[in-house]
């Protein structure tokens, strides 16, 4: 999922001091995983806002809202009625909520209050780690389902580079070195023959970001 | 002569705090005048907002009483309330507000005294501290702590 964290609040308040009344919109789905934006933090947030700005004698009325999705028209569309009457959208959704959501709203100012960080997993209660970049062409089948792409700090294809020492990587010694977690998979997968596949170098320019903006086309499912 | 007198809230364990204010009145022990309880079936249940929206709605400060480390009756309740407390104390300086408005207190089911005198010495450090300033900002003329006589 969509990995979050919340803006600084200072840096927050800052893009809110023109502002008298505003939506505070979370999101139900990743950002609530991750605890950056879900119901509960909307409150939390605020809260916070609501009193710094009386401290600094200038009140800020906030509507609070958490949509199941802010990424989808449909929701982006719902929320886009209830903002109306306020001056600006505080969203704690990813960058795709906020793009959505300011899609939806022509006349009123979409704020993020979060940094979009990563797609990752829940490593444990309150640590979540990088998993993939979307790259475009996954090659997880042939490196036993761990990311060179994401987990090493080098994106090296072909094995590791001469800084793995004892299972960590040079870059930062807590990290486990990609490579010796994929040749530890593949080991216990009995599949270690799949090392001598060299994978070719991955192209960038046609893979990813060669044209702008990525998108997905399923002529079955237009309209 | 009015005098302020700190509205305090404390989030009390029915573990551990509750036993011991219980144990404060069997005692007959006095306890600040502007005190909320607030039981909470383990202090793990005390929210992040659950501590702002005190001081939100005008506590000028706020205690939460939990069980001693490594004695809670659910694992990690009172080391959860503890992170929350530094997490909402951090926020707190971050908007300009004292982050020794919130505290945490471990606390044993037969420490009545160490109750008593725990808020006894928060209503001190309270009353050098000042009133909150949120309350004194939304009502100026009614701040509802100050007015009542020692």
């Amino acid at each position: 999922m969509i990995k979050a964290e919340q803006k600084p609040i200072e840096e927050i308040l800052t893009y809110l001091d023109p502002y008298k009344k505003i939506l505070l919109s979370g999101c139900g789905a990743c950002v609530t995983v991750c605890h950056a934006g879900g119901e509960k933090e909307v409150s939390l947030l605020a809260s916070s806002l609501k009193m710094a700005r009386n401290l600094t004698g200038k009140p800020l009325e906030i509507q609070e809202i958490t949509p199941a999705r802010q990424c989808e028209p449909e929701f982006a569309e719902e929320l886009a009625e209830k903002a109306e009457g306020v001056e600006a959208v505080l969203s704690l959704s990813c960058g795709v909520g906020v793009q959505t959501l300011a899609r939806s709203l022509t006349k009123t100012p979409v704020i993020p209050g979060v940094n979009t960080v990563f797609m990752g997993e829940t490593v444990s209660h309150g640590v979540w780690e990088e998993r993939c970049q979307a790259c475009g062409n996954c090659l997880l089948e042939r490196t036993g389902g761990v990311c060179p792409i994401a987990r090493c700090s080098k994106q090296l294809l072909n094995g590791p580079c001469g800084g793995s020492s004892k299972g960590k990587c040079e870059i930062r010694q807590e990290t486990d070195c990609a490579w010796q977690l994929i040749y530890d998979r593949l080991k216990s997968l009995g599949q270690l023959d799949k090392l001598r596949e060299v994978i070719p170098a991955k192209n960038w320019g046609t893979e990813s970001r060669d044209k702008g903006p990525r998108r997905i086309v399923r002529e079955d499912l237009k309209i | 002569m009015l005098v302020f007198i700190p509205k305090i809230v404390a989030f009390c364990c029915e573990q551990s705090g509750v036993p011991a204010a219980e144990m404060a009145e069997t005692l007959k022990l006095s306890v600040p005048a502007n005190l909320e309880i607030v039981p909470v079936p383990c202090a793990g249940r005390t929210e992040t907002l659950f501590l702002l929206k005190a001081l939100e709605r005008g506590a000028d400060g706020v205690i939460v009483f939990a069980c001693h480390e490594e004695n809670c009756q659910y694992l990690i309740g009172n080391m959860r309330a503890k992170s929350r407390l530094l997490y909402a104390q951090n926020l707190l300086q971050k908007i300009g507000l004292e982050k020794e408005r919130l505290e945490i207190c471990n606390i044993a089911t037969n420490s009545g005294v160490k109750f008593a005198e725990t808020l006894k010495d928060k209503a001190i450090r309270l009353k050098e501290l000042g009133p909150n300033p949120l309350t004194r900002i939304n009502d100026p003329l009614a701040h509802a702590n100050v007015g009542i006589k020692e």
